[in-house]
Parts: C-alpha cells; structure tokens; sequence
C-alpha cells in the first residue's frame, strides 16, 4: 500500500517536470544519447542489416550494389550442412562446455574467497584482498601469455605434476575432450551408434559430449583465475551489507556455522549472486581475447569460439554476413540464458519442503 | 500509458531519421565508384605484413629510394594484423594503395573488388615463376606480381648425422631411404624426423606421391584421390613406426624449434629456416636437401605473397610502378640479403644461387613445387584438415581426406 502512494507521488512529481525544464533535462542528456547513438546503436543497427546482406566487406554496406539475401547467411550456420555450419557447432560446443565449467566454479570461488576475506578476525585482510583482485586488474593479453608458459609441455604446471609422478598432458597442444579421455579410461573410445550417427549442427552427438579439450581446460582455469577476483569484490560489498542482527538471531536460535552460511547468509545474497551469474554468462560466452592472443583456435579447432568465429569469418574469409549473424545469434542465446536465469532465481513462495525446516516441530517424531 | 506509447513513439521515431540519414549518407557521403578518380600526384601507402625489423628497413628503405627517383611521395606502414587492417581499408573506400596479399586472402580481396587486376600490366610479368603466376591468377586474370616465394626443403642436422654413422651419400632421395635414416636417427633424445602437424608440411607428401588437394589449375578438388591417400598414408606409416613426430608432439611450436633445440635431427622447413637459426639457435649446424622423392617423384609445397594494389587506390600508375620496381631482379636481390627470402624472378635466380650455395636446394625445388589452394573459402577447408591431421597416427587417411574431398568441393564449386 506505501509503495502504491509512493509510486503516485512520484508520478504526480514527474508530470511537473514539463515545458522549460523538461527542455533542459533533453539537452543535459543529449551528448550522451548521441554518443551511444552512434557508437552504439547505429553500428548494431548496420551489423544486424549486414547479417542480411550478402555484403563483402568493400565500401559501404549500405550501397546500391549490396543486396538483401533474407535469413541466407542464418541458415547456412544453422542447417547449411557445410563446413560452415560444422564449424558453427564446434564453436558452441567448444564455448558451451567452457561456460559450463567457469560459470559455477568462479561463482564459488569468489564467494569462497569472499567470505575468507570477509571474516573480521583474518589478519591482513587488505592484502589478501589486494592479492586476490590483482589478476582481474591484469590484462587478459598478459595473463594468456603467462598460462602459454606455465601450461606449456615442459612448463612450471607439468614440473611440479611430474614431482607428483604424473605425466602431465602437453596442455595447449591437445585437442582430446577430457569426457572422452574419462570414458577412455574405461576402454570406450567410440560412442554408442545413437550418439555417433545422430548429428546436430553438423556435429556428432557423441563429438558434443566430448567436453572441453585440455586446452580448453587450461582456458577455464584461467577464467576462473582472472575473474573470481572481480566476483569477489561484489560478494564482499554484499557481505558487508548484511545486518549482524540476523546472524545473532541465527545463532540465538542454535544454528552452527554451516546452517548460518546456508540458511541466512546465502538468501541474502540472492539479488548479488543473479549479478554474478549473469555477468559471468555473458563475459564467458563472449570470450575472445585468450584465444586471439593463445590459441588462434586450435588445436584442431577446440578452442574456437563463436566470438572468435564471427572475427575469422569476417576479417580472414570477407565472409561479413555470416560474421554478423554469428555475432547475432551469440546474442540471443545470452539473452535467452539470461533471461532463464532471472526465472530460476526469481523470488519464489517458499515451499512446503522449505518451510518444515524453520517451522517448529509439532507434529513429527515426538521430541 | 498514454505517456509510454507515445515515449515509444518518439523513439520510433528518431530510430527511423537515424536510419534514413544513414541511408542518404550511402548515397553520396561513402566513396560507391568501383574505379575512384585518379591523380598522379597523390601520395601512396604501403601497408605490409612485415616479419620483423630488418623486412621492415629493407621495404621502408627500397620504397624512399623509388619515392625520391620518382617524385611520388611513399611511406610504408608495418601492419600488426595485416588481414584486419586491409579489410578495414577496403569497408572505409580508403584502403593503402600497395600491400602484401597472401594466396589465400588473394580469393576474397579479388571476388570483392578490392583489387586491381594489374598482373598483365607488368613490363616483366614473363619474368616470374609460372607456377607463382598461377597462384596470383584469380577468374583467369593475373591480380598481382608475386613478391617472393618459399619452398620446402629437407633439413638436416649434420652432427647427429654423422653420429648415426651418415654420410653424404645417404641423404635420402627416396621414401624408403627417408625411413630408413629416420629410423636410425631416432634415439631417447631426440626423434629422427619432426614437422609440424599442418597440410602446409605434409602435404608435401601428398606432392610426392602425385597428389594434392586440388588439380593444377585449381579448378577440381582431389583431395582423396589414391595418390593424395597413399602420401598421406605414408606419413601416418612415419609416426606410427616412431621414425617421425609431430613438432607439437616434441613440444614445439614448429618443426624449426624442435629441430633448433635438438628434439629432431631433421626437419621440413621452408627457407625461412636459416633466419630462425643464425638468430636462435646459432650453434647448430645443419645442411639442406631437396626432398627425396615419392611414388611419383619429387613434390614440394611452395608459399608466397604477393604486392597488391587497391581498385581504390587514387594513384594506380604510380602504385603500379612502384611495384615493378619492388619487384626487379636487383631489388629482390637486395630484399633476399636482407631478410633472407627467395626472389620470385627467374632472372635473379643464378645470383641468388651463388650468393646462398647452402640454401639452393630451396630454389632448385620451384621447378616441381606444387602451390597452395587459393579458392575462396579453401583456407577454411585447409583449417579443418590441419585439426584432423594432429591425430593422424591413429586416424585413417583415407576418412580425413574424404571430408577434406567434400569441404573442398562445396567451395570450389562455389
């Protein structure tokens, strides 16, 4: 009821900036409607139009010369059955897996983090801090150059693995999926005929299950290093904004350390952890620099991704529609799992299951 | 509600001035004419795809001495993405004037226009390799003047040679001679033979063997034909008997590194080699040989760019003279001094010889050196093939080559 007057007043408010004020608040935001109009809007305007054109890059895509070919450029990627399309599922395989694995595991580790640097008795927080943030301020170009070293065949990584008497694997240079590799420890080396002869893009279904490649692997490791600092820094202002009162309350009611983190502090941190998903959907499903500067997509293209693949195809094959229509699929499929995520995460009634855990025990087992 | 719908509006709106001020723009504001206006006195650019500081020099350099011989004025810019910055050029109508073109880009750039079709115009087009030629001819025209070229040759440590027991005599001229001293070569340290897992190294094989991956006019793909299978069977015969591996295999990034570091006693490289190893590994000693010959004789793959002229450049004449300069035997001669490449005219070749005696088996090997595919899209085609080669030792040829042989159709029927 406060919040349906408040919203009136606000309203009643609004409709009084008018006339000469209304002028003035145009022309304040003018600068930068302009800014991101034509550095922005515009550009994604003439992108989106080029992923229906058959443009090849020379002059502008606007000309009378540069045709309207329909979803052409669209379905040679998704139901082309060339080398396209192939390289279009690899892609998504490749990136796929690879949010599948940085996702959740830089999300718990920055609220692990997070929580670590949190805890008012830790002595030298600020330099924990510091130290785990430092990769995030690092450049990524620097960082991959670091990973081409440390994971080389006989670099620092595979050292100290051989001190452990493992055989490390000669990481960038290995384009084996590490679920095959697993199966393979079992002697499957060849999928059953329903994953192998089915195809989706182009693209085995058993080839879909392979899981990132070990260079891919060495990928995720460094995404989970780089960005976990960044999550943290978010997780650790949400902590900082969580009463003490709910905790005392928690604790007067007989909660141990894990029922706290489960049961109060972790609800909390629902709006924070939305933020921390989504933004790392979007930053892993958009990566490109590491493998510009790492891999260039190999070996035997487990490192290609579609973000990569839109750069190639344009720049490298003058093939600009299919480039922008990768890039624009890319983005419905961040859209769309974004806006899953928002479902999932959505402030739900808690649930009968849920509640018997907080309600007072009456009439179960007789205490 | 009322408010937002016409909040909406209003947006539409100015989306709607936006796009069609963009459209007017089309119409006069970018450059739309295929042949620009010409003028003699504008300056040029050269925007090359250099390989380091001393290409660099020897380009800036030779290009100064033409401006001020001429009167044009000309400057050389070395580009950090070569691909990327030409496409940028072409999309804004204000590309460089002269630029390196690489045989697989040369498709793209040439379906789109962006080029010049100058080959013809040259005083000393005759001069060039034909096999070079071929590789700058595009829809039946001569686009561009070959800037130089590389072959692969067979590189050979001699200490680890004459350890095994070599001599001179054994350098293999043959397949089975090839496995028989890889074979012996191979040790604990290092592997008898090393290249890296690319078609651009093993498809020498496939030459070797009478194959390739598309015929000599480039126009059918035969990428799984029996002689292309039986070079590439022959490789996989190579690794899997031990006598070869993979560079990637050695932890090397290419055959000159594994073979700079002692990881293999004989590598295949181009001539590019000598620079790699008076710079990194200078303590190596090695010597050249052609590469021995396979069921159809010697085969070789050759590499090469060429000086591209933009259809937008605003000074062809000059563009195109300074292009036949850049290309005349003593300049090439000068380039080859100083950065170590082999020149693309037949006239310099003698000189060439005489001045780099150790590398002259690189140059002998142009008379059967096969040139890479240059169909729009092959660059792809040849991608997918590198990613199935890296496991080659426990693959089947004849599968990788048959989608190879599918990928390749669907773009040189294109």
């Amino acid at each position: 009821m406060t919040a349906l007057t408040d919203r009136r007043a606000s309203a009643r408010r609004r409709s009084h900036i008018a006339g000469r004020e209304g002028v003035a608040g145009w022309l304040f935001t003018a600068p930068m409607i302009v800014i991101l109009g034509l550095f922005l809007v515009v550009p994604v305007g003439m992108a989106l139009w080029v992923s229906f054109s058959d443009w090849t890059g020379r002059g502008s895509p606007f000309s009378g010369t540069v045709g309207f070919v329909g979803t052409d450029n669209y379905s040679e990627l998704l139901n082309g059955g060339g080398l396209a399309e192939r390289d279009f599922g690899i892609s998504l395989r490749n990136n796929g897996w690879y949010v599948l694995l940085v996702v959740p595991l830089q999300t718990a580790l920055s609220l692990f983090l997070a929580v670590l640097v949190n805890r008012a008795v830790l002595r030298g927080r600020g330099f924990f801090r510091t130290a785990f943030y430092f990769p995030s301020v690092t450049s990524s170009v620097a960082i991959t150059v670091l990973w081409l070293f440390l994971f080389g065949a006989t670099g620092a990584v595979n050292k100290v693995l051989s001190y452990l008497g493992v055989n490390g694997p000669n990481w960038f240079q290995d384009p084996s999926g590490i679920v095959h590799n697993f199966f393979g420890l079992f002697g499957v080396t060849q999928g059953p005929g329903f994953l192998t002869d089915n195809t989706a893009l182009g693209v085995s279904l058993w080839d879909w299950l392979s899981g990132p490649s070990v260079a891919m692997s060495a990928f995720v490791l460094m995404a989970v290093f780089t960005t976990s600092g960044t999550f943290m820094l978010l997780f650790i202002a949400a902590l900082q904004n969580l009463s003490g009162e709910t905790q005392e309350a928690a604790m007067m009611d007989g909660a141990n350390g894990w029922q706290r983190f489960f049961r109060v502090t972790l609800p909390q941190l629902k709006p924070t952890l939305f933020t921390v998903l989504t933004l790392g959907v979007i930053g892993t499903w958009q990566v490109f620099d590491q493998i510009y500067t790492g891999t260039q997509g190999g070996p035997g293209k487990t490192t290609v991704t579609p973000a990569y693949l839109s750069y190639t195809s344009a720049f490298n094959n003058q093939q600009w529609g299919q480039g922008s229509a990768i890039a624009f699929i890319l983005f419905v499929i961040i859209v769309v799992l974004t806006l899953l995520q928002r479902f999932i995460l959505r402030d739900k009634a808690v649930s009968k299951r849920r509640l018997r855990a907080y309600s007072l025990d009456t009439k179960g087992t007789g205490r | 509600m009322q408010r937002s719908t016409k909040r909406w509006l209003a947006l539409g709106a100015v989306v709607a001035a936006s796009t069609l001020t963009l459209a007017g723009c089309s119409g006069s504001g970018f450059s739309d004419s295929a042949g620009s206006s010409q003028n003699a006195s504008s300056p040029l650019t050269v925007l090359i795809g250099s390989s380091g500081d001393a290409e660099t020099k020897a380009v800036t350099d030779a290009v100064a001495t033409w401006s001020s011989s001429s009167g044009t004025q000309a400057t050389v810019t070395a580009a950090s993405d070569l691909n990327q910055q030409l496409s940028q050029g072409f999309a804004s109508g204000k590309p460089a004037d002269v630029f390196y073109v690489s045989t697989d880009a040369l498709a793209g750039y040439a379906a789109n226009g962006s080029l010049l079709a100058y080959g013809e115009k040259l005083a000393n087009k005759d001069d060039f390799y034909p096999t070079l030629v071929k590789s700058f001819t595009y829809d039946g025209q001569f686009y561009c003047a070959p800037k130089d070229f590389s072959t692969l040759g067979l590189v050979i440590n001699t200490d680890l040679w004459s350890q095994a027991g070599l001599t001179d005599a054994d350098v293999p001229t043959t397949w089975d001679q090839l496995s028989a001293v890889a074979q012996k070569l191979t040790t604990a340290d290092h592997a008898g033979l090393s290249f890296s897992p690319e078609y651009a190294r093993v498809g020498a094989f496939m030459a070797e063997a009478g194959g390739g991956l598309v015929n000599t006019d480039g126009t059918t793909a035969t990428a799984n034909s029996a002689a292309s299978v039986a070079g590439l069977s022959y490789v996989k015969s190579l690794l899997t008997s031990g006598a070869a591996k993979y560079s990637s295999t050695l932890g090397a990034g290419w055959g000159g590194e594994a073979f700079g570091k002692g990881l293999a006693a004989m590598t295949i490289e181009g001539n590019w080699i000598s620079g790699a190893m008076k710079a990194d590994y200078p303590g190596i000693k090695y010597r050249i040989a052609e590469l021995p010959a396979g069921t159809a004789g010697q085969g070789t793959l050759q590499f090469t760019n060429c000086w591209g002229i933009a259809a937008d450049s605003q000074n062809q004449d000059a563009a195109l003279k300074l292009v036949e300069q850049l290309t005349s035997t003593d300049q090439q001669l000068a380039f080859a001094s100083a950065f170590g490449v082999m020149p693309s005219v037949q006239s310099a070749a003698a000189e060439w010889k005489s001045a780099n005696p150790d590398l002259a088996p690189f140059l002998d090997s142009a008379t059967f050196a096969q040139g890479v595919p240059t169909a729009q899209g092959s660059a792809d085609v040849i991608k997918d093939l590198n990613s199935q080669l890296e496991s080659l030792a426990t693959a089947d040829p004849q599968a990788i080559l048959d989608s190879t042989q599918k990928n390749l159709e669907a773009v040189i029927g294109k």
